[in-house]
């Protein structure tokens, strides 16, 4: 292994570009907005947004809260079903024949649609709130996890029954492990769908939230307000995300650290063999 | 082998049957083999000849079409577990540390973890891998992750143990030291060693005797005795002894080659000549 520098430099090199290039982006936007005149309600510069995100810093952080709580929740909803799925769908060849294509049907249905009904069913507290991001977020997590599930080489399966372990052993010992990095590229992408089923969620039924304050402040077209409110749920999708990765970091060290060295690596194919 | 045979093979034959329609494969056909209680024995045979098949079959891992195995003069009841078995891939788990990996038999038979890791760490030094053991398997040599899915198999404590090529992905020099260093250990423990490989140096070089296989349907076409003086050191293959099994075994093989270059399924050339 080659040096790789100091802890700073390293944290520096992950943070800067991105930092530089949102710089970049949002000057091009300042100056586009100022020097094209653009109407406020049309497109507000950056400046304003900044602005208007500390004048308004309580009433957003009082509907982040509401927001906040509603994605982890239904995150971890989209969790519990998308794995539970995958587990189901993996456990039987027949049971996989039969669900796998409706699992893909179900994307199919437009939820923001169908989201009027759940409040219907199950009124305007949190539980249409809950269901409405799981059911657009468990997706990846069920196929990613359904693909892990298969990544254990038959051969360690082989080697694991001439050790004589059962298949709840096999599971635990090879095939779950095997498919955790697949589950974790499930999560991030959850991560983000999740800020934006929360949004649909409150578009349908809400007093409160982020989603709430976009539908409302669209309505008064008040579009640099609407900005800080997008701002901040990108804020949070941002956070979620860093902590799945940090989740994994911490988790599957291994993983981590074999992808590192292998620099440019995609896959986690770790041995080779003639 | 007087004293009765540790693991005797009678009358093996294996058919796969032909996928979706497909054309039966007759991997092997009445194979017979006969080990005896500390005996190193080696099968060399082309790719394909059905090596991995009858290793499979001895570990327990698919049944004969017909044929028996017997361990210590009797069928036991159930195969699977009953032998060490090394598959041709090392199938280390990637998400367990080198020590974690050696342990896995150890783990399986139910040992306690500190116990294992203490019987394990015993064994590092011999097996060349002292001050990996916290290491993460993608970190390691070709060499080494050989010798620790070795280690894993001689910690499973079985007293037969099925070596699959397990050189045969590393380049000469190592395979070299790995030979010598099989040897010695070899010599420490005497078990009852079956190993397969491609190479005839390394067959004779290791082993008491030799099996050589025809290729499609595999057979056993000769059974050689090597009665190279032990311990043995690498001068021996510079031998007239050595030359002259070297010759013997490579007729045979050099014919099946030649036969066709692609294996062609009826070719009694060979069998005439024995
Ligand atoms: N599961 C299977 N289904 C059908 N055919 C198989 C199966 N496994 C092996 N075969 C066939 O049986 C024959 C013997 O295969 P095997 O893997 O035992 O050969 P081998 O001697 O170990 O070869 P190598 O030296 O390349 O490892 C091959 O022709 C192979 O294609
Ligand atoms: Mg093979």
């Amino acid at each position: 292994m080659f040096a790789r520098g100091t802890r700073a430099r390293r944290i520096a090199a992950a943070v800067l570009p991105p930092v530089l290039f949102a710089i970049f982006v949002l000057g091009v936007w300042q100056l586009y907005t100022v020097v094209g005149d653009i109407k406020e309600s049309t497109l507000p510069p950056p400046t304003d947004i900044a602005k208007s995100l500390w004048e308004n810093r309580s009433m957003l952080i009082d509907n982040a809260w509401v927001t906040i709580k509603e994605i982890l929740l239904g995150f971890a909803a989209a969790i519990v079903l998308g794995v539970g799925l995958a587990v189901l769908i993996r456990s039987s060849r027949k049971v996989e024949r039969a669900i796998y294509p409706w699992l893909v049907v179900s994307q199919m249905v437009p939820i923001p649609a169908i989201a009027p009904l759940l409040v219907i069913w199950t009124g305007f507290d949190l539980r249409p709130k809950v269901i409405v991001i799981m059911l657009v977020s468990f997706f990846p997590i069920a196929v990613n996890t359904i693909d892990g599930l298969r990544a254990a080489e038959p051969e360690l399966l082989n080697l694991l029954k001439t050790l004589k372990a059962n298949s709840w052993q096999r599971f635990r010992k090879a095939q779950l492990p095997a498919a955790l990095p697949f589950m974790f590229s499930g999560l991030k992408v959850a991560a983000a769908l999740s800020v934006i089923g929360a949004v649909f969620a409150e578009w349908v039924g809400a007093s409160e939230g982020l989603g709430y304050l976009v539908l409302v402040l669209n309505n008064q077209t008040a579009t640099t307000e609407m900005f800080a409110v997008i701002f901040t749920l990108a804020l949070i999708g941002i956070l979620l995300f860093l902590f799945v990765s940090l989740l994994e970091r911490v988790l599957l060290p291994w993983y981590y650290e074999s992808r590192e060295t292998e620099g440019e690596g995609l896959h986690l194919e770790v041995e080779e063999n003639a | 082998m007087q004293a009765g045979s540790k693991l005797k093979i009678e009358g093996l034959s294996k058919t796969y049957r032909g996928a979706g329609g497909g054309e039966n494969v007759t991997a092997l056909k009445d194979v017979g083999i006969e080990i005896g209680a500390g005996e190193f024995v080696s099968i060399v045979g082309p790719s394909g000849c059905g090596k991995s098949t009858l290793f499979n079959i001895i570990a327990g891992l698919i049944r004969p079409s017909s044929g028996k195995v017997l361990l210590d003069g009797r069928q036991p009841d159930e195969l699977l577990g009953s032998v060490g078995y090394m598959p041709q891939r090392d199938c280390l788990m990637p998400w367990r540390t080198v020590l974690d990996n050696t342990t896995l038999g150890l783990e399986l038979n139910g040992v306690r973890k500190k116990e294992a890791h203490k019987k394990a760490k015993a064994e590092f030094e011999r097996f060349g891998l002292a001050g990996f053991e916290k290491h993460w398997p993608a970190k390691l040599s070709g060499g080494m992750k050989q010798r620790a899915a070795l280690l894993r198999t001689f910690l499973a404590g079985r007293d037969v143990m099925l070596l699959d090529e397990p050189f045969g992905a590393l380049d000469a020099l190592t395979r070299a030291n790995m030979q010598q260093w099989l040897l010695d250990v070899w010599q420490e423990d005497r078990k009852t060693i079956l190993f397969v490989t491609h190479d005839v140096e390394e067959a004779i070089y290791l082993s008491d005797r030799v099996y050589v296989m025809s290729g499609r349907p595999g057979r056993v076409s000769l059974d050689v005795k090597v009665s190279l003086e032990r311990p043995r050191k690498p001068e021996v293959t510079m031998s007239p002894e050595f030359l002259v099994l070297k010759q013997k075994l490579l007729r045979p093989l050099e014919e099946a080659a030649a036969g066709g270059g692609v294996f062609i399924d009826d070719r009694p050339t060979l069998e005439e000549q024995i």
